[in-house]
C-alpha cells in the first residue's frame, strides 16, 4: 500500500466488503427461520440442521476449488482454455489465500462470493424440506454452491466472462447467476424427489400445507431482505479510478462500479432496491388477494426480478418491473404446481427461479443497446443475449445437473427418506435421543411432583 | 441506439450525468408510477369492502362471535 490515497482506498474497500459479508449472514439466518417456520413441528431440528450444515460444507469446498473456478473459467471451455494466470493466485495453496501483508482484498472478496454460494445452496434447501435426506441435500449444496453457480459467475458475472463479451449478458445483482440457477436447480431436485405425503389430493388437487409458525416466516423473510441489502452492496466495487479499471473510460473521475467494472452508484442501487421491493410487495398483495406469505415473498421476488438491471434502471422502472415480474411468478407457480404436481414447499422455484428468469429478459429490452462492459469489443445488452443467458442459468447450469444428480441419488436409494419416517417426523426418527431425554425429564418431574409435593388444600 | 444514451463507456465520467434508460421521459414514468399506486388503493378498497361485507354476514351468528371474543 504505497501512498496515502492507495492505502485509504484499499483499507476502505477491505472494510466495505467485510461489512457486506456480515450483513449477508442475515440471509442465511433468515432462510433458517423461514424454513423452520414453514416446516411442521416434527421436522424442526432436521430442517434447521440441514440448512446450518450448508455453511461449513460450502465454505470449505469454496475454499478448496470454488474460488479457483471463478478465476480460471471465464472463457473455459467454449472460447478458450483455463485461465491459469488468474486461477493460480486463487488456488487454496496460493500465498494470497491467507494473511498476506501485500494483499488485503482477496479474503473479503472471497468471503463475499462465498456468502452468495451459501444463498444459492440455501434456496434449494427450502424447496425440499420434510422429505429429502440430509446427505443428498448436502451433496447438492456443494454442487450448486461451489461448482455450478460459480461456473455461471465466471461466464456471466466476471468482467472477462464469455457471456458478457459475446452475448452482452447483463446481470448486475444476480437475477440469473444466483436466483435463476438456484431456482432451476431446486426444480430439478423436486422433479425427482416428489411431493410431500398429503400435498396432493387423489384427484391431483394441490393442498396448502400451512406453516407451523407464521411469525418465524415473517421475521425470516425480513432478515432476508436485510441481508439482501448487504448483497447489493457486495456486488459493487465501491471506488475505483479509470486507470484501475483499465478500459475505455477516460479522464480521472473515480466511480463505483458493478461487477463488470461499469459505472453505477451505491445511491442509485439504494433507490432501486427499495422501489423494486415496494413494487413487488404491492403487486403480490393484489395478485395473491392479501395472502401474507405470498405478499412478503413477492417483495423478495420483486427485487430479484429487477436485480439484473438495478444498477441502471430509473426507480420507477424498477418498481414497475418488479410488479410485472411478481404477477408472472405468482401465476406460473400455481400453474406448474397443478400441471406437473410439483411440491415447492416454500415457493423457492418461483420466487428465485422464475423471477430471475423473467428479470433477465426484461433487462434485455429495457437496457437494449447499453454497454455491458467498460472494455472494447464487448456486445451491448440485448434481449436475445439475455434470453440465452436465462436459459443457460435456469436450465443449463441449474435444472439439468440437479435432475441428473437427483436421478442418480434416487436410483441408489439415497435421495428420499422412508415413508414411515416422513410420517413419524424426522425429529423423532433421527433425534430420538433428544426426544427420549425429554420424556425421561418429564417422567422424573412427574415422579418428583407425586412424591415430594402435595397439592395445596 | 442505446436506451441509456451511451453505447460504450469510452467517456470521461466528469461529463456524464444520468445513466438510466429513457432519459427525458421522467414525468411520464412518474405519471405511470402514480397510476400504479392509486390503482393499488382502488383495488384494495374495493376488495376490503367486499371482504368485510362477507365477514359481516358470517358474524350474524351470535354464538360464533361470542366464541371469537372469548378466544381473544
Amino acid at each position: 500500500m504505497d501512498g496515502n490515497l492507495n492505502a485509504l482506498t484499499t483499507v476502505f474497500t477491505e472494510f466495505y466488503y467485510w461489512v457486506t459479508v456480515v450483513f449477508m449472514f442475515l440471509i442465511h439466518v433468515g432462510f433458517c427461520m423461514y424454513e423452520v417456520g414453514a416446516s411442521r413441528r416434527r421436522n424442526h431440528m432436521h430442517t434447521l440442521m440441514k440448512n446450518v450444515m450448508v455453511i461449513p460444507l460450502v465454505t470449505v469446498t469454496f475454499f478448496f476449488f470454488g474460488w479457483w473456478i471463478y478465476w480460471a473459467f471465464p472463457m473455459f471451455p467454449f472460447f478458450g482454455g483455463l485461465d491459469h494466470e488468474m486461477g493460480s493466485g486463487n488456488l487454496p495453496w496460493a500465498e494470497t489465500m491467507g494473511p498476506n501483508a501485500a494483499d488485503r482484498i482477496t479474503g473479503v472478496f472471497w468471503a463475499a462470493f462465498l456468502l452468495f454460494s451459501w444463498t444459492a445452496a440455501s434456496i434449494v434447501s427450502g424447496a425440499v424440506i420434510e422429505r429429502i435426506r440430509s446427505s443428498a441435500l448436502w451433496v447438492h449444496a456443494v454442487l450448486i454452491g461451489s461448482v455450478w453457480w460459480i461456473i455461471d459467475a465466471a461466464w456471466g458475472w466476471h468482467y472477462g466472462g464469455w457471456m458478457v463479451k459475446y452475448l452482452g449478458y447483463h446481470d448486475a445483482y444476480a437475477s440469473g447467476v444466483i436466483h435463476a440457477i438456484a431456482g432451476g436447480y431446486a426444480l430439478g431436485v423436486i422433479a425427482v424427489l416428489g411431493p410431500r405425503i398429503g400435498k396432493f389430493a387423489k384427484d391431483g388437487t394441490p393442498r396448502d400445507i400451512p406453516p407451523h409458525n407464521p411469525w418465524m416466516l415473517t421475521i425470516g423473510i425480513f432478515l432476508i431482505y436485510t441481508g439482501f441489502w448487504g448483497f447489493y452492496a457486495a456486488c459493487n466495487v465501491p471506488v475505483i479510478s479509470p486507470e484501475g479499471i483499465g478500459g475505455q473510460i477516460t479522464g480521472t473521475t473515480w466511480t463505483a462500479t458493478n461487477i463488470y467494472l461499469a459505472p453505477t452508484s451505491l445511491s442509485g442501487i439504494t433507490f432501486n432496491f427499495l422501489m423494486s421491493l415496494s413494487g413487488g410487495l404491492m403487486a403480490a398483495y393484489v395478485v395473491s388477494k392479501g395472502d401474507a406469505f405470498w405478499t412478503f415473498s413477492g417483495g423478495l421476488a420483486g427485487v430479484i426480478t429487477a436485480s439484473a438491471g438495478n444498477d441502471l434502471y430509473h426507480p420507477v422502472q424498477a418498481m414497475l418491473i418488479a410488479a410485472v415480474g411478481v404477477v408472472i411468478v405468482y401465476r406460473l407457480h400455481f400453474w406448474v404446481e397443478r400441471r406437473f404436481k410439483l411440491d415447492d414447499a416454500v415457493g423457492a422455484v418461483a420466487v428465485h427461479g422464475y423471477a430471475g428468469f423473467v428479470g433477465l429478459i426484461i433487462a434485455g429490452f429495457v437496457l437494449w443497446g447499453a454497454p455491458s462492459s467498460p472494455y472494447e469489443g464487448y456486445a451491448t445488452v440485448n434481449p436475445l443475449g439475455q434470453f440465452i443467458g436465462a436459459l443457460i442459468m435456469f436450465f443449463g447450469l441449474g435444472f439439468l445437473p440437479a435432475f441428473a444428480v437427483s436421478k442418480i441419488q434416487a436410483a441408489m436409494g439415497v435421495l428420499r427418506i422412508p415413508e414411515e419416517v416422513e410420517l413419524e417426523g424426522l425429529d423423532y426418527a433421527e433425534h430420538h435421543a433428544y426426544e427420549e431425554a425429554k420424556e425421561a425429564i418429564i417422567e422424573a418431574d412427574k415422579a418428583h411432583l407425586a412424591t415430594k409435593l402435595t397439592p395445596a388444600e | 441506439m442505446s436506451s441509456i444514451g451511451y453505447e460504450s463507456w469510452a467517456v470521461d465520467l466528469a461529463d456524464v450525468g444520468p445513466i438510466y434508460p429513457f432519459q427525458g421521459y421522467e414525468v411520464l414514468m412518474v405519471a405511470i408510477g402514480v397510476i400504479f399506486w392509486l390503482g393499488w388503493h382502488r383495488i384494495q378498497f374495493v376488495r376490503e369492502n367486499e371482504h368485510l361485507e362477507r365477514a359481516k354476514k358470517r358474524a350474524l351468528d351470535h354464538e360464533k362471535v361470542q366464541q371469537s371474543v372469548e378466544r381473544y
